[in-house]
């Protein structure tokens, strides 16, 4: 059995954005990164294939070719294989990358199947979380998103995952879409060599337009600008200066309730 | 075209997330309809103010797939479809885009008009504007931005939908709730938070002590959760969960861009950080530069009335 990871080529997380004089966010010279979400998932993968759950690791991206670089550090961590599917001109949505995953998958002809797809639960970008879903709808397959545990039993998957007020385990018959929380797999750090070894791993590029998908979003972005800044605030002594400042009844008109 | 809300059910009584939504689906100035469960729970919806009718679905909807089912079923009544940014519609809704062909974001913030929607980009660093064309738009909403609409004054009909066929390849196994100290978090008016300048777990459950004795609701940063202190149900941030409370107390919280994402909207910030260059500060209406477990210490002998 086979595990896909989809992966996302996002702005570093530490790195502040600002809008561009184009009115959208200028991401030019900012430094990129893998998804932190994405790289949980592939930490995830690849224990799952050392532990002989899966025979083989694939990490594959949609975008254009300047994201191979995540590609290469997801195998530098010891992915076996990675493919960009180059989207050229396009830029789809959540549901226009779920095609493109679903019809990859569905041209598979390998005896040996993907039985999981592993990725992480929202791209740090656009916030939106729609991928996996969408994915496992396109399939047919079973899912769980935001996962902070994951076995494999028998022909099952036990996922655990946050939920509203806790943690939810749900069992997964057959292959399975599974979105990771931060906290599924604390990725390991790359080292040099494999750095060096990842140049030699293979790297497939595949043309979005060969796997006959609709692309177009029906989404457009109107405006893009800050969020409102907040007024300065001040500093006070202490508690007694804190409760004078904000009244004390307003920050304890809670206290028995 | 009308809207639809997904329906919320906690502790009996419509849940406030759901009132919540109903305003913002209220906004687009089209006829709201509510999605129900139960029929307890259709009763109650059907008298919410402003709606139009109310479905009560049929049979037990047991996973996120199943109800995705349903919603493809009914999808091409509505041009909206709509939830609480929480657990199920974040992964019944971008399912139910996906089997109908449509379009799906996330943690909508503003209403602009019927197909202009504001919503987050980069963990709020910037707002998008976005329109939609998707014959129906599956989306979140962030319930903290908006007002909850009236529980009473509505009678609204209830039509029965035909059972749904269950998805059973997803099984429910166990689920667990968090021990929180305090109230709710998403819908408490006072939130006090931690983050890893409580340094221990101890010192978490006593600022959960302080929640309690205060009326609050018990927050975390990340780190703090990470480190083991409190649970991940009491995240608050671009990965956890968005509160915007009456007043917010971020203790030993240095105020990483993630966190400040999940709380900036609260009305009053305080910040209690021993490092006067805490990023905390930046967002605060009230800072305090020195030790928390002081500030800790009184806040609680006033909460408990034994303040000197």
């Amino acid at each position: 059995m086979k595990i896909l990871v989809p992966v996302k080529r996002v702005v570093d997380a530490n790195v502040r954005v600002r809008i561009g004089s184009a009115g959208g966010v200028d991401t030019a010279g900012l430094k990129m990164s893998l998804n932190p979400f994405d790289e949980c998932a592939v930490e995830q993968a690849l224990r799952l294939r050392e532990a002989g759950v899966a025979s083989c690791v694939t990490v594959l991206t949609c975008g254009l070719p300047v994201c191979q670089d995540v590609l290469r550090t997801a195998l530098a961590m010891g992915a076996d294989n990675a493919v960009l599917i180059d989207t050229a001109g396009a830029s789809p949505d959540s549901l226009g990358i779920a095609r493109l995953l679903h019809a990859f998958i569905g041209a598979d002809t390998d005896t040996d199947a993907y039985g999981l797809v592993l990725c992480g639960k929202q791209a740090i970008d656009d916030d939106i979380g729609g991928v996996a879903a969408m994915l496992a709808a396109l399939l047919g397959w079973p899912q769980a998103l935001n996962a902070s545990a994951i076995e494999a039993t028998g022909s099952s998957w036990l996922v655990t995952c946050g939920d509203d007020a806790g943690t939810a385990t749900w069992r997964l018959d057959g292959p399975a879409v599974v979105s990771a929380d931060l906290r599924l797999a604390d990725p390991r750090r790359v080292t040099l060599p494999s750095i060096v070894k990842a140049k030699q791993k293979p790297l497939r590029t595949l043309d979005a337009a060969t796997f006959n998908v609709a692309l177009d979003t029906p989404i457009r972005t109107m405006e893009i600008a800050e969020p409102a800044v907040r007024q300065p605030g001040i500093k006070v002594a202490d508690t007694a200066a804190l409760l004078g400042a904000i009244g004390s009844a307003r920050l304890l008109q809670n206290v028995g309730a | 075209m009308r809207s639809l809300v997904v329906g919320e059910w906690e502790d009996g009584a419509t849940a406030d997330a759901t009132l919540r939504v109903i305003s913002a689906a209220g906004g687009r100035g089209v006829p709201v309809d509510v999605l129900t469960f139960s029929p307890a729970m259709a009763n109650a919806a059907a008298c919410i103010e402003g709606i139009g009718r109310v479905l009560l679905a049929s049979g037990d909807i047991a996973n996120p797939e199943t109800l995705a089912n349903l919603l493809q079923h009914i999808a091409s009544d509505y041009s909206l479809i709509a939830t609480s940014h929480r657990t199920t519609g974040r992964a019944a809704l971008p399912r139910a885009a996906a089997l109908t062909g449509n379009a799906f974001l996330a943690d909508i913030t503003r209403v602009v008009t019927a197909q202009r929607f504001v919503r987050g980009l980069y963990a709020g660093s910037v707002v998008a504007t976005v329109e939609s064309t998707s014959a129906t738009l599956f989306a979140t909403f962030r319930t903290s931005s908006f007002a909850p609409a009236s529980a009473n004054g509505g009678a609204a009909p209830i039509v029965s939908l035909d059972p749904i066929a269950p998805f059973a390849a997803t099984v429910l196994i166990d689920r667990q709730a968090a021990s929180q100290g305090g109230h709710d978090l998403s819908s408490a008016r006072i939130v006090v938070a931690g983050g890893r300048g409580l340094a221990s777990k101890e010192n978490m459950d006593k600022l959960g002590t302080l929640a309690r004795n205060m009326g609050a609701a018990l927050g975390a940063s990340r780190a703090a959760v990470d480190a083991g202190y409190a649970p991940n149900a009491a995240q608050v941030g671009q990965t956890g969960k968005t509160v915007a409370p009456e007043i917010y107390l971020a203790f030993g919280i240095s105020g990483a861009i993630q966190h400040l994402a999940g709380m900036k909207d609260s009305r009053i910030i305080v910040a209690v950080n021993k490092d006067p260059d805490a990023p905390i500060f930046s967002v605060a209406d009230y800072g305090i530069v020195g030790d928390l477990f002081d500030v800790m210490g009184e806040l609680n002998a006033h909460a408990t009335g034994n303040a000197p």
